[in-house]
């Protein structure tokens, strides 16, 4: 009971945060996957675009459903919204608070991708090489036989021949950049605003008590999923370890040797053999198990622990030579 | 330090959470591996695409069958496929479950190392050097006045670069190759991560109640395995104590006969008499080799019902009625009764 109630504790205080630190995770992980990945410009005009809007679009989707799948809050908003009534009613704001709440984590590796690859500039030189007017520029090299759409195409493209003894070609990077790096930083600004806007116009239109109620109701959807799952887990061994228990004892009954079980034994076996029935909650039975995991689904208990906080307690009493009675906790 | 040990007894305890080590240890082992590897292309046109290919598609397999051999739950899942009924009917379901959930943790190792491979490039190259056209990289002069099998073979010398002559053909070449390679290798990419996306976020729609079924009895069949060994060990260790123990009295006894000793032992005695109890309790009446071959056979020929006695919970309760507080039992343990009266009720009281 003791582990049960560290490992509540742990759960509560870090649930929130074990996301948070998940997405950030995700973000470094972007990032480093953006350092490694070696970007290879096709230098030809037809490919060049494609190549380099592939490059800055797909991850970025990659990323949000992998931040959509590694979010524990998924899987509880879609059993939330999936589950039939039960005797308990269902509250629309909780799954709208776990979708936003597991939106804006899953957004934030996509947007981080997309920021460094603008804010480093090779993707835009590669789609936007080709737009540039050469005319801005002197040193066009033109002794090469190729037509001017297939020599800025080859912009990108550091070590090609024809570049080598001009600076045409830093140029237009250093100019493709520029505008590169203008778009990153006018996309991070217009985020931050946008975020500190939202925080601070937020209780003007919402009601804080609700708000409190919703997180508290989201919480507690994740909490109980998990004490589920451990409850589930701890019972399975409980079941397990009294299946091989009674297996042994059956195989005994076929031996030659029927004498019955001593009284001592059974009694000194008692406060283990407790503790083990009061884990298994009276659930002994493959059938009984099906029936309480479907229940689980099918119909969700009322929000009221009132019978069990207030449980009575069996013991026993007995009365002494001179009619007092004792009782004792059993 | 209270919180690391309790989470490390939790992933210990948890063996998916094992597993998913595991699986990510592989995952880094085969990247570190592609890096190790030297890729050398062979450069003539009758291997090139099959030591380019074939370099992108056995070792993936290598590493799911490596996967299947490390892990742990696939000879638990030979052992419930293959076990006769016996008194336990046999669930599909759960098989299905156990499978997917190990084939989908061996997966990643190998689709870490295709895509890692086609982001690299190398083996594209080497495989498709030989369908390019060259004219598309520029008016190059080169392949003019030669036959087929020689264009062949200079094509296939692109991969290689001290073999092939023209650099600016080969870097256009390989820039080329190696875009289409990525541009393969990020569509590879968002076809696992949609399929993943698909089969976890949306499978809550449907069928949940049987996947928490499938889910819980996979787990059973796991722990009662481990529980099933570590009574046979508690079992084995009983059986062997009592086995000497009964050797050593068997041999003193005969000794005393022999020598007309009286035994002086007698105070002790009663210690040995309650380990000797304890060690009877866990040989729980078995206490011969062929009654013990007899159990460990029937455990795989005919596994017991899931349906744990009610009476065997009664039988204590009634004991536990029949007057025992803190051990004092009806009287005959200890060796003296009681004067109280045995009139007992259940009595409930309510904290409030």
């Amino acid at each position: 009971m003791d582990r049960l109630k560290l490992v509540l504790q742990y759960f509560q205080s870090n649930s929130e945060s074990i996301s948070n630190g998940i997405c950030i995770i995700l973000a470094l992980v972007s990032v480093k996957l953006y350092t490694s990945f070696d970007f290879n410009c096709p230098c030809l005009p037809q490919y060049n675009k494609l190549y380099s809007l592939g490059v800055m679009i797909v991850p970025p989707i990659i990323l949000f459903f992998l931040g959509v799948l590694v979010n524990r809050h998924t899987g509880v908003m879609m059993e939330e919204w999936m589950r039939p009534i039960g005797n308990r009613s269902k509250n629309p704001a909780v799954v709208k608070y776990l979708f936003s709440a597991m939106i804006q984590r899953a957004l934030l590796a996509p947007m981080v991708w997309i920021l460094v690859t603008l804010l480093d500039g090779k993707i835009f030189i590669c789609a936007f090489s080709v737009s540039v007017d050469p005319a801005l520029f002197s040193g066009l090299p033109n002794n090469t036989g190729l037509d001017v759409v297939k020599i800025m195409a080859k912009v990108p493209c550091k070590e090609d021949i024809i570049f080598r003894n001009s600076s045409f070609r830093k140029a237009v990077s250093r100019y493709v950049r520029c505008y590169s790096q203008a778009v990153g930083w006018s996309i991070l600004l217009f985020l931050i605003v946008l975020g500190a806007m939202g925080r601070l116009i937020k209780p003007y239109f919402d009601d804080h008590a609700t708000s409190l109620q919703t997180r508290y109701w989201s919480n507690y959807l994740d909490v109980e999923q998990k004490l589920f799952e451990e409850t589930c887990v701890l019972h399975a061994r409980d079941f397990a370890r009294k299946c091989v228990v009674q297996f042994f004892e059956d195989m005994r009954e076929d031996a030659v040797l029927r004498l019955p079980q001593p009284l001592f034994l059974r009694n000194s076996r008692e406060e283990w053999e407790d503790k083990e029935e009061e884990r298994l909650h009276g659930v002994s039975k493959q059938e009984q198990v099906d029936q309480l995991l479907n229940k689980w689904y099918h119909s969700k208990p009322e929000l009221d622990v009132t019978r069990m906080a207030h449980r009575p307690r069996t013991c026993v009493t007995w009365e002494d030579r001179e009619g007092r009675t004792l009782y004792s906790d059993v | 330090m209270d919180k690391f040990r309790m989470m490390f007894q939790f992933l210990q305890a948890n063996q998916e959470s094992f597993m998913n080590g595991i699986c990510g240890i592989m995952a880094l082992a085969s990247a570190q591996m592609y890096s190790v590897f030297e890729f050398s292309c062979p450069c003539m046109p009758e291997y090139n695409y099959i030591y380019g290919i074939g370099l992108l598609i056995i070792p993936p397999i290598w590493f799911f069958l490596l996967g299947f051999v490390l892990n742990n739950n696939v000879s638990v899942l030979a052992e419930e496929w293959k076990r006769p009924i016996g008194k336990r009917h046999k669930d599909p379901t759960i098989l299905r479950y156990m499978f997917s959930s190990i084939a989908q943790r061996s997966l990643i190792a190998p689709a870490v190392w295709v895509s890692v491979s086609l982001m690299d490039g190398k083996s594209f190259l080497c495989a498709f050097s030989i369908n390019l056209d060259i004219e598309k990289f520029g008016n190059y002069s080169v392949m003019n006045g030669l036959t087929e099998t020689d264009k062949l073979k200079l094509l296939a010398r692109i991969p290689c670069e001290k073999l092939f002559e023209h650099q600016e053909i080969r870097e256009a070449a390989s820039r080329y190759i190696k875009c289409i390679s990525q541009a393969c290798g990020w569509m590879f990419l968002l076809m696992i991560t949609l399929t993943a996306f698909l089969i976890r976020a949306i499978r809550p729609c449907f069928s949940q109640a049987a996947f928490l079924k499938t889910k819980y009895w996979s787990h059973y069949i796991d722990v009662e395995r481990k529980m099933f060994d570590e009574a046979c060990k508690d079992h084995a260790k009983s059986f062997a104590k009592v086995c000497i123990h009964q050797y050593f009295e068997n041999i003193s006894g005969e000794m005393q006969t022999l020598h007309h000793h009286r035994s002086t032992g007698k105070d002790d005695s009663d210690d040995r008499e309650e380990d000797k109890r304890s060690d009877e309790e866990k040989l729980m009446g078995i206490r011969a080799q062929d009654d013990m071959n007899k159990v460990l056979w029937n455990w795989h020929t005919c596994k017991p019902p899931l349906a744990l006695r009610k009476e065997q919970m009664e039988g204590e309760n009634n004991g536990k009625l029949n007057g025992n507080a803190k051990g004092a039992a009806n009287g005959l343990v200890n060796g003296h009764t009681h004067e109280v009266a045995k009139k007992e009720w259940a009595v409930y009281y309510s904290k409030v």
